[in-house]
């Protein structure tokens, strides 16, 4: 768990200069993305404040963060649309936006939703984009363009003009187009949104298969059970900083248990509890008496041994784990507001 | 999404994969030479597409057909009233019921002004403008086309538009003067009689002519264009541009700063249809406008190689 440090956003101008030499002359490192003190500001707002990414090669990187924390602007940034005010990113190794030409190509990206030329068929938008990438081999585009359209279950409707798909027609024919050639990176920007149950459920099995062959995979979501069922390893965008990052198990880890302990017998429950050092919760008189469950060294069994030994009728016990959704919110805030 | 998405994969990745593997190393080790020919074998692909996405396009078709509509009206309104009063209407108007090739000169006189900047405004302006709003420059972009070759496609394919469209303009007029009128050997301004092949042979230089006049005015529209992400402002500020530009030259207060307008020789093509064609305001305007195509063209440059794609 990193927190955008106030050192990587000191260094301004000359960031991108000082830093790229440091990094350079430090051992190749297994990162696909990199970023140091990245910080993006418009006018007066900071929209990504100091972001400190490690992404593994490899992993399939959940980036969470509420609407409006930065996380579609950190995409761009990484893929050299718009220029960082001051830190650096990188991206399969090299600086970015400075080796765009040789690093996009290895990159297939979905950003900000999927957009098209209308009035074009959905083949010929995807040949479009295939023609814009001068390393795409120019033989082989009719038959990517049918296996990626193929892939996402478009096939049918590749030869339809494009504003006459749905949106999430429009949803897969954007993961087609980032599907075109092999890649070694993929970023996608909210893949799900628009599609169906069974959609969302492809676009997760197809996860799953770019990572087992070895593609590293950049999600960004706010859809947490999606990102659980994914994901290696998660980043949490909040206000424009990078709150936490790391594995799944130890974002997990990092939320806390509670003990809920269902019965009649809530005033000896609790004596019990405490007796385990656990830090019980008021008094609420109701039939269930909840418990922090922070160490790890204590034994459920072990509780509910010395409940029943002490004369406790137990109804219920429940081990409760911090899930997705509560880390999330606790880093992030509750509420509707979007942050500024 | 396939059931069978490993296998598709595979496919894929076998198409793919040689390629991905070539680039990694292509900086570094491949020779120069074959980097330079991928380069320019990648920037025609680019540009054929960019071809390909202009003339498939509704809008671009019907632009020319109002073009087309010009040429037809005259030749058409001429056949049915008659001749006009001699000295009355644009240049050239009084010898279409001799001579029907006219008409496609005729016509050219009096789009040049308005109707074609008008429509030219039209694909300038949409050039990056377009993609913007279409969401589709950002795709673009980390495919990756490269922001500088990316305006040179786009500044080509709007040369090529122009081009259909002076072409459309004399085509559809020799075409309709010569259904509607009588047509024999061209009478030039100097009262020498050409043949009708070296009078079509003209016209087509006078074609060449217009296309040139308008790649300044397309240099600016490229520039508005990588401005802002609504094509329609780019696109009236173009052809407001040009207008404005007609009036300046119209006060003689400015006689200044005439050489320098865009629109200063855009009726100067009457100078080809003298006997010998007289050569110097073709070169005088293919100087300014190759000016204006240097100065646009690298504020364009300059602007789309610092903007942020937020589009």
């Amino acid at each position: 768990m990193t927190d955008g440090s106030p050192a990587g956003t000191g260094m301004a101008g000359d960031a991108a200069v000082g830093d790229a030499t440091t990094i350079s002359t430090a051992p190749a490192t297994d990162l696909a993305i990199e970023t140091y003190g990245l910080t993006k500001r418009f006018r007066s707002q900071v929209a990504v404040d100091g972001v400190d990414l490690a992404v593994p090669r490899g992993a399939v990187f959940g980036f969470l963060g509420p609407n409006g924390s930065g996380k579609t602007t950190t995409i761009r940034l990484l893929l050299g649309l718009v220029a960082a005010s001051a830190g650096g990113a990188r991206v399969l190794g090299a600086d970015m936006p400075r080796h765009v030409d040789s690093v996009l190509p290895r990159v297939g990206a979905l950003v900000e939703g999927p957009a098209f030329s209308p009035y074009l068929s959905g083949v010929a938008n995807l040949r479009r984009f295939d023609a814009a990438d001068r390393h795409a081999p120019h033989r082989t585009r009719s038959a990517r363009v049918d296996e990626a359209l193929d892939r996402v279950g478009l096939s049918h409707a590749g030869r339809k003009k494009v504003h006459a798909y749905s949106l999430g027609m429009k949803q897969r024919l954007g993961i087609a187009n980032a599907l075109l050639m092999r890649r070694e990176l993929l970023v996608l920007d909210e893949p799900t949104n628009g599609l169906d149950p069974q959609g969302t459920r492809e676009v997760r099995a197809l996860i799953r298969s770019l990572a087992d062959d070895g593609t590293t995979v950049f999600v960004s979501s706010h859809l947490l059970a999606e990102v659980e069922q994914v994901c290696s390893h998660v980043g949490v965008m909040s206000a424009g900083r990078l709150v936490a990052q790391g594995t799944l198990e130890e974002f997990r880890a990092a939320g806390e248990a509670r003990v809920l302990v269902q019965t009649p017998d809530a005033a000896a429950a609790r004596h019990v509890l405490a007796r385990f050092g656990l830090d019980v919760d008021g008094d609420g008189g109701g039939a269930v008496v909840a418990a922090h469950f922070a160490s790890t060294d204590v034994a459920p069994e072990a509780i509910v041994a010395a409940l029943v030994a002490d004369g406790v009728r137990v109804r219920g016990f429940e081990v409760e784990r911090a899930s997705l959704e509560q880390r999330f919110v606790e880093l992030t805030g509750e509420g509707f507001d979007v942050v500024q | 999404m396939s059931s069978d998405v490993t296998s598709a994969g595979r496919v894929d990745g076998e198409a793919g994969a040689p390629a991905g593997r070539v680039d990694g190393e292509a900086g570094v080790s491949r020779p120069a030479s074959t980097a330079r020919a991928r380069v320019i074998g990648g920037t025609l692909s680019l540009f054929a597409s960019e071809l390909l996405t202009l003339f498939r396009r509704r809008r671009t078709w019907a632009l020319l057909g109002a073009l087309a509509l010009i040429p037809i009206l005259i030749a058409v309104a001429i056949r049915i009233a008659g001749d006009a009063p001699s000295g009355r209407g644009p240049a050239f108007l009084g010898q279409i019921t001799e001579n029907g090739l006219f008409v496609g000169i005729t016509a050219m006189v009096v789009a040049t002004p308005l109707f074609l900047p008008l429509t030219i405004g039209v694909v300038a302006g949409d050039t990056i403008a377009g993609e913007a709003s279409h969401g589709t420059l950002r795709y673009l972009l980390i495919a990756p086309a490269g922001r500088i070759r990316l305006l040179a496609v786009k500044y080509a394919a709007t040369a090529v538009f122009c081009a259909a469209a002076t072409l459309t303009v004399v085509v559809v007029g020799t075409l309709i003067g010569w259904a509607l009128f009588p047509v024999g050997p061209v009478t030039l301004l100097s009262g020498a009689t050409v043949s009708v092949g070296e009078g079509l042979v003209r016209f087509l230089a006078i074609a060449a002519y217009v296309t040139v006049s308008m790649l300044g005015m397309s240099a600016i529209g490229l520039f508005l264009s990588t401005l802002t992400t609504v094509p329609v402002g780019a696109m009236a500020a173009t052809a407001i541009l040009a207008v404005v530009a007609q009036i300046m030259g119209a006060l003689p207060q400015l006689e200044w700063l005439h050489p320098w307008l865009f629109t200063e020789y855009w009726l100067g093509f009457a100078d080809l249809l003298r006997q010998p064609p007289v050569w110097d305001s073709f070169a005088d305007n293919a100087l300014l406008q190759a000016g204006y195509l240097v100065v646009f063209g690298a504020l364009a440059v300059s602007r789309m190689v610092t903007k942020d794609v937020l589009s």
